[in-house]
């Protein structure tokens, strides 16, 4: 029994099969890779996982609950953490306070009235705060406007914002697109650190083999809106459907 | 019956102003993507385009009549606009007398020319700013305006005839089979109807029709692949945006003999012309013409007595109140795009 | 101090400091001076500093914070407004009635606005607001004149119960018997003539009141969150916040401060009318914020001030004050400076304040703070210029 499980998911959109059946279960403490094709449904299936579309039937359980037509806030605050694929972060405010806000929102709730209390006077949750910054390496920066960071820094803030909330699954829509091959490595390894830190299940969505196979553990392959394969990432490789889809296509 | 129809018809005027106003508002905001708060002064410039005219026409020579004294005894100082002077007093009378259809003629190439210099003076620089702000400095320009016509034209309003031939009332009833009386109608207003139908017609026909039309439709729904073609969309929306202005001037030189022009008539018909808007959808053209005789006919229906007495207050509020539903139930209005500001 | 860190603290004892001696700030030109119709520090006045400071510091929490434009605060001020008329006419002229009902009901009204207004944002909250604002006012001139008196306005007649009105109470609101109309000290000292009113301070001591809440909220997680819904809604809620009842509170508290105003307004002089909730007075309040600069916390309470200040002092610019001031050009050109200046001063007031709304929106969107600042800046780099030139010129 994996922490997520999905089962028997269909969405059309008018006359498109976005998702057709899909079954998956991702195992607690695993880096997970959901691959495929462009158009091969993979952020249908995220955006089901987070709440913001609903499926024409099947379910979605995670941890033993069902995530169907839950709110984003309630579904992260069961535990589901979402990295975007570009940086989502509070650009009007500071280092520290993008990341003090998840920090209340862990503690607090969704929604707490606390309109008399001082920031300053939050000392522990300013200190997880800070241990934070510190290991993702942005404690020099804490009092910089999050706007006018680069983006690799904000996307470093991001998944800061999430990891302090300590998710039970993580999810990441394509990390590393759009970014440089240097800044590309630097998040392998920061999510390489992240995990061999702490106990933490990420379900990865990507484009970028280098990526998928230097993190995964396991990968399903994703076409047409149905899984492919799910397998470790060795035999995934080898794997004649896997080139035909994906690979061959790719490179083809 | 015949007071269901008087009703509609009582709602068509207001309704035309509405959905003139509303048309310019929703084709600046779907050509452009700003909130015009604005378009109600250039409404009201408008009227007073009217008001001008007629001033212009009776500008008067004074001429010394020595035959005969004015009460003091002195000669009597006769004042005789130029236009009877020039053209006799038949057609001079009659030129003053059609001076606000004549109005027109003077505000088309006023009311563009004042579209063009607020969308390349003010308007242009406010295209990446956030919606709050182009709301803001609009609010801004709109009270400018309706300052510098006050300036000019004093705080009352001014009353300003509809030519002698259309006073009178149009008997609807006797032409429908009622009674005679039933339905009557002022003729000003049936005059404004059609007019603002014409100008509607020529809108959607300047659309529809013309090239221009067709890459500005284009741009409407997608603007960024039609500045890929390589047209430059930019100095079509900037006629566009004259080609509003004029609309809601055209609809102010109209309404001036229906409600004396005064200077905060704009800051009046604004708010109900943006809730028209919001109603039809915005950026939707045929959404806004609809809305605008929408609303002004079930204002009219409000102000029944028979609705008046089962609700009371309804006819103030009862535009607000749709648009609230409306808002709620379907945010992108009746014949909104999907996806077209729907959060 | 009173949960504010020492920089806070500061700067609360310096607006404390400013809004008391405000009767001798304002008042800096001896009477009969040529200049003395530049003070401002007359009880009227100072009171609708105070007030329309308080209405805007709350205005300021929703569109400072949360960047949700409303556009019909002024049926709040409207709001507050009756309800402490009515308490005049029902009970007596003490305020200490009316006030809490007005901030109570305006907060009511303002939960019932709040929760369907909030459902939309951008232009559509904008125009829900309105449209909500304009119902307010049209029922108010029309169905609910039993209630609001219709065009003539609320005010106490004779024939009105006030059931606790004592033998002795004053008849005109008052504060316990501190009468709001009264001056408790008038000192001439040396051809400046100062006033010390009663309403002035009561509306004063709530105003510091009302800022010391605002500046607790701004350094509240509260605040921070609210700052949040402005930055990033959808990275709010994936963060596990729903953000809907954040701005629904801060569209509470500000309806509760515009309720507040109104109140006070009422409490100044006994009447309410229900022009006081036409949209161009929520468009004025929507003015006072941007150009003092939003979201920052003393920026509403200059603007208000600054709209207040130059609505009284220019529309009392006539022509012969300007013939007066520009005696000494030659006659000519006197008569050209005048003629060009006319239209931008007493009635033509409103000219001025649309084309200075514009010129802030365009180039100062920061509003007068970040005026200041740029100002201050300005002046801190020319001492750091003056320093180093200094260094590098030895004494000679």
């Amino acid at each position: 029994m994996g922490i997520l499980e999905v089962k028997g998911v269909n969405k059309r959109f008018g006359g498109l099969q976005a998702l057709g059946n899909v079954n998956l279960s991702i195992q607690e403490n695993t880096v997970h890779a959901i691959i495929g094709p462009n158009g091969a449904g993979k952020s249908t299936l995220l955006n089901v996982l987070v709440g913001k579309l609903i499926p024409d039937t099947g379910s979605v359980m995670f941890d033993g609950q069902s995530v169907l037509g839950r709110k984003p806030h309630e579904i992260n605050q069961m535990g589901i953490s979402r990295v975007f694929q570009t940086p989502e972060i509070f650009g009007d405010l500071n280092v520290m306070e993008n990341v003090l806000i998840p920090c209340f929102a862990k503690r607090d709730g969704s929604f707490r009235m606390h309109a008399f209390e001082s920031v300053p006077n939050e000392k522990d949750l300013i200190e997880k705060a800070e241990q934070m910054l510190i290991d993702v390496k942005m404690i020099d920066k804490r009092k910089m406007h999050a706007a006018s960071m680069s983006r690799g820094d904000k996307r470093r803030l991001e998944m800061a914002m999430c990891l302090v909330q300590e998710p039970r699954l993580l999810l990441l829509d394509e990390p590393t697109a759009g970014m440089a091959r240097a800044d590309t490595n630097n998040t392998i390894d920061l999510l390489k650190e992240i995990k061999a830190k702490r106990d933490i299940t990420m379900a990865i969505i990507e484009h970028d083999m280098h990526v998928v196979f230097s993190l995964a553990e396991r990968i399903t392959v994703l076409a047409q809106g149905t899984p492919l394969v799910e397998d470790s990432p060795e035999n995934i490789k080898g794997h004649p459907k896997v080139q035909e889809a994906y690979l061959g296509q790719a490179h083809g | 019956m015949d007071a269901i129809l008087l009703q509609i018809l009582n709602g068509l005027d207001k309704g035309s102003a509405y959905a003139l106003i509303a048309l310019g508002l929703t084709l600046i905001f779907g050509t452009l993507g700003v909130v015009n708060f604005a378009h109600g002064a250039l409404f009201m410039i408008g009227a007073f385009c009217s008001v001008t005219m007629q001033r212009i026409l009776t500008i008067s020579k004074v001429t010394i009549d020595d035959t005969k004294t004015d009460f003091l005894g002195n000669p009597l100082k006769v004042e005789t606009p130029y236009a009877v002077d020039w053209f006799g007093p038949d057609l001079g009378s009659a030129i003053i007398d059609w001076s606000v259809p004549l109005a027109i003629l003077l505000a088309i190439p006023v009311m563009i020319a004042i579209g063009f210099a607020m969308e390349r003076g003010l308007i242009k620089h406010f295209y990446k700013r956030p919606h709050a702000d182009q709301i803001l400095v609009t609010f801004g320009l709109a009270i400018v305006l309706q300052e510098i016509i006050k300036y000019f034209y004093g705080a009352n309003p001014i009353p300003t005839p509809a030519p002698a031939h259309f006073t009178g009332s149009f008997d609807f009833g006797v032409w429908l089979g009622f009674e005679p009386n039933a339905i009557i109608y002022p003729l000003w207003r049936l005059v404004y109807f059609i007019f603002s139908l014409i100008i509607i017609g020529a809108v959607f026909a300047f659309l529809q029709l013309t090239t221009f039309g067709m890459v500005v439709r284009a741009g409407m729904a997608d603007r960024e692949t039609v500045g890929l073609l390589g047209i430059n969309i930019n100095k079509r929306f900037t006629i566009m945006f004259g080609i509003a202005a004029a609309v809601a001037g055209l609809a102010g030189v109209m309404y001036a003999p229906i409600n004396s022009p005064n200077y905060h008539m704009g800051m009046d018909f604004l708010v109900l012309s943006f809730v028209v808007v919001v109603v039809g959808g915005m950026g939707s053209l045929s959404g806004a013409v609809l809305a605008g005789f929408l609303l002004g006919i079930l204002e009219s229906f409000a102000s029944m007595n028979e609705i008046k007495s089962l609700i009371p207050g309804i006819d103030q509020i009862i535009i607000y109140l749709i648009a609230i539903v409306i808002l709620l139930t379907r945010p992108r209005g009746l014949m909104g795009r999907k996806g077209v500001m729907e959060e | 101090m009173l949960g504010l860190d020492k920089r806070d603290t500061k700067f609360l004892w310096i607006v404390i400091f400013l809004t008391l001696a405000t009767p001798v700030l304002l008042q800096p030109f001896p009477e009969g001076s040529a200049l003395a119709q530049f003070n401002a520090g007359y009880p009227d006045l100072m009171q609708r500093f105070a007030i329309f400071g308080i209405f805007a510091i709350g205005f300021n929490i929703l569109f400072g914070l949360t960047g949700y434009l409303s556009f019909g605060h002024a049926a709040f001020l409207g709001i507050g407004s009756y309800s402490v008329v009515w308490m005049y006419k029902l009970l007596d002229y003490n305020v200490i009635w009316g006030l809490p009902l007005a901030v109570i009901m305006s907060g009511i009204f303002a939960l019932g606005i709040g929760y369907i207004s909030l459902r939309r944002s951008g232009i559509y909250f904008s125009i829900l607001t309105l449209a909500f604002a304009q119902m307010s006012f049209a029922l108010a001139y029309s169905v609910l004149t039993p209630l609001t008196n219709g065009e003539t306005g609320l005010q106490v007649y004779t024939s009105d119960k006030q059931i606790l009105m004592g033998a002795t109470e004053p008849n005109s609101p008052h504060f316990f018997g501190i009468v709001m109309r009264d001056n408790f000290w008038q000192p001439n000292i040396g051809g400046w003539q100062f006033t010390f009113n009663n309403g002035y301070y009561f509306c004063a001591i709530i105003a510091i009141i009302a800022f010391y809440i605002s500046m607790r909220i701004f350094r509240s997680p509260f605040g921070m969150m609210l700052r949040a819904v402005k930055s990033n809604q959808q990275r709010m809620s994936y963060t596990g916040l729903s953000p809907r009842p954040y701005t629904l509170a801060a569209f509470v508290i500000s309806g509760m401060y515009a309720g507040l105003a109104g109140g006070l307004l009422a409490s100044m002089d006994p009447l309410a009318g229900a022009e006081r909730m036409q949209w161009t007075a929520s468009g004025e309040v929507v003015l006072m914020t941007i150009l003092g600069g939003a979201g920052t916390l003393l920026g509403p309470v200059l603007g208000a001030g600054f709209i207040k200040y130059f609505e009284n002092i220019f529309s009392k610019i006539n022509d012969n004050v300007l013939h007066g001031w520009f005696s000494f050009l030659p006659d000519g050109l006197e008569d050209f400076v005048v003629a060009v200046i006319h239209p931008f001063v007493g009635k033509g007031w409103h000219l001025t304040l649309g084309l200075l709304f514009m010129a802030v929106v365009i180039f100062l969107p920061g509003g007068l703070v970040e005026l200041g600042q740029r100002i201050g800046r300005l002046f801190s780099r020319k001492a750091a210029e003056d320093e180093t030139t200094a260094d590098v010129k030895p004494a000679e």
